[in-house]
């Protein structure tokens, strides 16, 4: 592959050309209430090329790797139509590498019965509870191997291994239907299909008690996040923004995302990092070939940094992040979070629970979505909080805030950090991309939650 | 060569199915101003779908070059593979369907790109202080179906698209606006966009402080997306009517919602997106009814799903490469009501209208439940639009709202390609704020 990546950059009149291969293996097993609804195993294999001229971009993907050197052309004369200016890209040292997955159970090690005979378990965790409508649950592991050369010198090999799994149980009385559901991940680690059984036995109950519940009434509220819905908290309401991509071409956000500005009091402070290990954003180079970091974005309730590409970085004057991500070859690289974590402070929940009167508490999440100024996420379970106590259960609710104002209200981190590793994030049409968030229990004033 | 993959799958199954799918498209995008890349997306794949002892097994591939492995995986998924009783379609004699034309086709990039830089510099110049981004896409797709029944099915579709979004940023204060089409034909009327864009900007102008509570909201066609579409049409797919996980269950024939509200799912219109002579399993398309004023008609369904309902595909499978056909919509289309626009807001003393909504879909849409946070939506007082809202939330359930519904417009527009609906407005939408 080496060969024929490093023959195809070759002899081309460009200011930058990148090349990528994927191998890509997937297994997926699916039911829909009691009966099995699909179980399939699907391969891929394709590439892209990405050149740049003048600052102009173009790209070409590709199923057919016969075509290499034509896709190399056709990129080529793409960027040449763009480009009018000069072409920045931040400094990367070339690098040679080839960089083995991270693997702590490998999928590809378990028979396709084994896995089959493993979701019947939990389907029987499903139905053996309560009596619910339906239910779903989904298995799917990934194979990805990548191969990656640029005009620069670089030649890196890589492969991850994604493990995904998801769950959901379905309540019904008559025309009012309720559901709680279940999102878990991993980077190469199959052994996290032997640990789901408790919340998956837990969802029958949880989606009868939501059926049961009152809901919310709509308004402003003091809400505490679980450290799950936490994470996906500081995704939507600061990560997005942080990624420079938003920021860099818009003179006026740029001023608004001035290194030193205040986001929040002096217990506030937020990292995003492939180089945290273990974790499903984790990887060693991101795909322009530069080397992951850790990347302090908030420290101290000031912001110090944001996550860039070799573009989005050159053009601000500042040092790559290592952070440009694609979903697969069919796609460009942009810039995107990888494991974005709220570090912990000292307080404890009730700590937090102390002195509200009134207000919600919230576990687990749904999903999320952020405009840069606005952002919502929805919780998987909601109870209300009554006299600095974890009160009733009520229906699970979304949340929405400032992205501006919300990170000032949020006045207090507990010690308890966890990691959230369900889900995925989506951004300019690729989805879902493997991501994980953290946090510690939250505390934020002034809230508003969506209800009757 | 795929009567060959035909052939060698027929081997070792009862039943077979090919689908093979490659597609072209040359997506162009503008940011910040001026034009930024130039891409062109070239894909083919197989997928493969057999059923042995009423079992299915599936697999998929983009290595044309791997038949042999892509049959062997199919079989091996046969022993674990859901149960069926589905038998893949005979040959059918399908409707002219048109969908792809031949100057859209032969559309160069260049073309394109000065279609786009055309319309980015007229926004650019009039609004000098957004920001403005678009995309600018064109794309030719070719489907073949084979089954070992008989069908063999093949169709082109060609598509053009348009999008843009303006940000305007004021400190801490932003205003987002969005407009887009897509067709198959490049029939794109950039004054209408331009026309558009500006009416939202007016609105826009001023931020006003939200009506709150239990009050009216008129959703324009894009609110109608964005909000009230997945929920209600989630009701009427056969995955959720075979679990019994549908509110509308039980449902079919009987009055549920307001006898002015008709919608069609109708893939049969000429070149719309989403339109096609057959679905992703070979059955012909129709002009299907869901709702015929306020009655629930019919509930969309795939093979399997009709298979398990004991009722009869809608040729609504829907498919990509790499998974198993399920039952979606395709182009749906809402009958207009009388009410004009116009009319409709200067109606109310108090209310919001809706453009464009944050976080719709999430909680519990099975219900019909929808809550989100509105992107870009206006107060209305006496009859007047006074400007944009900000930090408002609403919420309700889309069975009661369209229950008994305030005023259906009279004016229709396409959304996104393969949605024609007009404005509705609505009681019972629960709207929260911050104080």
């Amino acid at each position: 592959m080496r060969d024929l990546i490093e023959s195809a950059l070759k002899g081309h009149n460009a200011d930058y050309i990148e090349i990528r291969i994927e191998d890509t293996e997937t297994t997926n097993i699916s039911f829909l209430g009691r009966e099995l609804d699909s179980i399939g195993h699907s391969t891929g294999k394709g590439g892209n090329v990405r050149a740049c001229v003048k600052g102009g971009w173009g790209f070409a993907s590709f199923n057919d790797l016969d075509s290499i050197r034509s896709k190399v052309e056709q990129a080529i004369s793409q960027a040449r139509m763009v480009g009018n200016e000069k072409t920045e890209l931040a400094e990367a040292a070339p690098v040679i590498a080839i960089v083995p997955p991270h693997i702590i159970s490998d999928p590809a090690d378990v028979p396709l019965s084994e896995k089959h005979r493993i979701m019947e378990e939990y389907l029987d965790l499903l139905w053996g509870g309560p009596e619910i409508q339906t239910s779903s649950l989904r298995y799917s592991d990934g194979h990805r191997r990548m191969f990656y050369g640029n005009s620069q010198g670089t030649y890196i090999e890589q492969a991850r291994i994604d493990v995904n799994f998801w769950a959901s149980a379905v309540a019904r009385n008559g025309g009012d239907i309720q559901q709680a559901s279940i999102s878990m991940g991993s980077l190469g680690d199959f052994g996290l299909i032997h640990r789901m059984q408790s919340e998956v036995a837990e969802l029958p109950h949880k989606a009868l008690e939501f059926l049961a519940a009152p809901q919310v009434q709509g308004g402003e509220y003091t809400v505490v996040l679980d450290p799950v819905l936490a994470g996906v908290f500081v995704h939507e309401a600061f990560g997005h923004l942080s990624e420079a991509d938003h920021v860099y071409e818009n003179p006026k956000l740029r001023e608004v995302m001035v290194m030193g500005r205040r986001f929040g009091g002096e217990h506030l402070n937020i990292v995003d990092g492939a180089k945290i290990p273990d974790l499903r954003g984790s990887y060693q180079y991101d795909e322009e070939g530069v080397e992951a970091q850790r990347t302090d974005l908030i420290r101290e309730g000031v912001l110090v940094g944001r996550l860039h590409s070799r573009e989005t970085a050159a053009k601000m004057g500042e040092k790559p992040s290592g952070n440009a991500r694609a979903i697969g070859y069919q796609h460009p690289p942009i810039v995107r979070m990888t494991n974005t974590i709220i570090e912990p402070g000292e307080a404890t929940l009730d700590d937090l629970l102390e002195g509200i009167k009134e207000g919600v508490y919230c576990k687990n999440w749904y999903g999320g979505m952020t405009s840069m100024e606005q952002f919502t996420f929805s919780a998987g379970e909601t109870y209300m909080i009554r006299d600095g106590k974890i009160a009733e259960t009520v229906r699970p609710v979304m949340l929405s805030g400032n992205v501006f104002s919300t990170l000032e209200n949020l006045d207090g981190v507990g010690n308890d950090l966890e990691m959230n590793e369900g889900g995925g994030c989506g951004k300019g049409g690729q989805s879902p991309l493997p991501v994980s968030n953290g946090s510690p229990h939250i505390r934020l004033r002034n809230c508003l939650v969506g209800g009757a | 060569m795929l009567e060959d993959l035909l052939t060698q799958a027929l081997k070792q199954a009862d039943q077979a199915e090919i689908f093979q799918v490659s597609s072209l498209s040359t997506p162009i995008s503008f940011e910040a101003n001026r034009l930024k890349s130039v891409e062109a997306r070239d894909s083919s794949g197989v997928a493969l779908r057999i059923i042995k002892n009423g079992r299915i097994g599936f697999s998929s591939t983009t290595d044309m070059s791997d038949m042999d492995g892509l049959v062997a995986r199919a079989v091996e998924m046969l022993p674990f593979g859901a149960k069926t009783s589905m038998n893949f379609p005979a040959a059918s004699e399908y409707a002219d369907v048109v969908t792809f034309d031949q100057v859209t086709s032969d559309l160069k990039v260049e073309a394109l790109v000065e279609a786009g830089s055309k319309l980015i510099d007229k926004l650019h110049a009039d609004w000098p202080d957004i920001v403005w981004s678009a995309g600018v896409s064109k794309s030719v797709s070719s489907t073949t179906l084979l089954n070992s029944n008989g069908c063999h099915a093949e169709e082109t579709t060609s598509a053009i698209g348009i999008g843009m979004e303006g940000t305007l940023v004021k400190d801490t204060d932003m205003l987002f606006v969005f407009e887009g089409q897509s067709t198959c034909r490049p029939t794109i009327d950039t004054d209408a966009i331009i026309a558009s864009i500006e009416r939202k900007l007016n609105w826009a102008e001023h931020v006003a402080p939200p009506p709150t509570g239990s009050i009216p909201v008129i959703f324009t066609p894009n609110a109608v997306a964005d909000l009230l579409l997945e929920p209600l049409l989630e009701g009427f797919n056969g995955r959720n009517i075979v679990q019994s996980s549908s509110p509308l269950i039980e449902k079919l024939g009987t009055l549920v919602l307001d006898p002015r509200l008709s919608v069609w799912d109708d893939p049969t219109l000429p070149f719309i997106s989403g339109s096609g002579a057959f679905d992703g399993e070979g059955i012909p398309s129709s002009r299907l009814p869901l709702i015929k004023q306020g009655v629930i008609a019919n509930f969309i369904y795939d093979l399997q799903t009709a298979a398990q309902a004991g009722a009869r595909s809608t040729g609504n499978a829907h498919r990509g490469l790499g998974s198993q056909p399920s039952p979606d919509t395709s182009v749906i289309v809402i009958d207009p009501g009388d009410t004009l626009f116009a009319d409709m807001i200067a109606g109310y003393p108090k209310a919001l209208l809706v453009e464009s909504f944050l976080g719709a879909g999430q909680g519990n849409t099975l219900g019909g439940d929808f809550s989100a946070n509105v992107l870009l939506g206006y107060a209305v007082e006496n009859g007047k639009i006074i400007g944009r809202v900000k930090d408002t939330m609403v919420a309700g359930n889309v069975y009661t709202i369209l229950k008994d519904i305030e005023a259906l417009g009279s004016e229709l527009e396409w959304v996104d390609g393969s949605l024609r609906t007009p404005a509705i407005s609505c009681t019972g939408v629960s709207v929260s704020s911050k104080a």
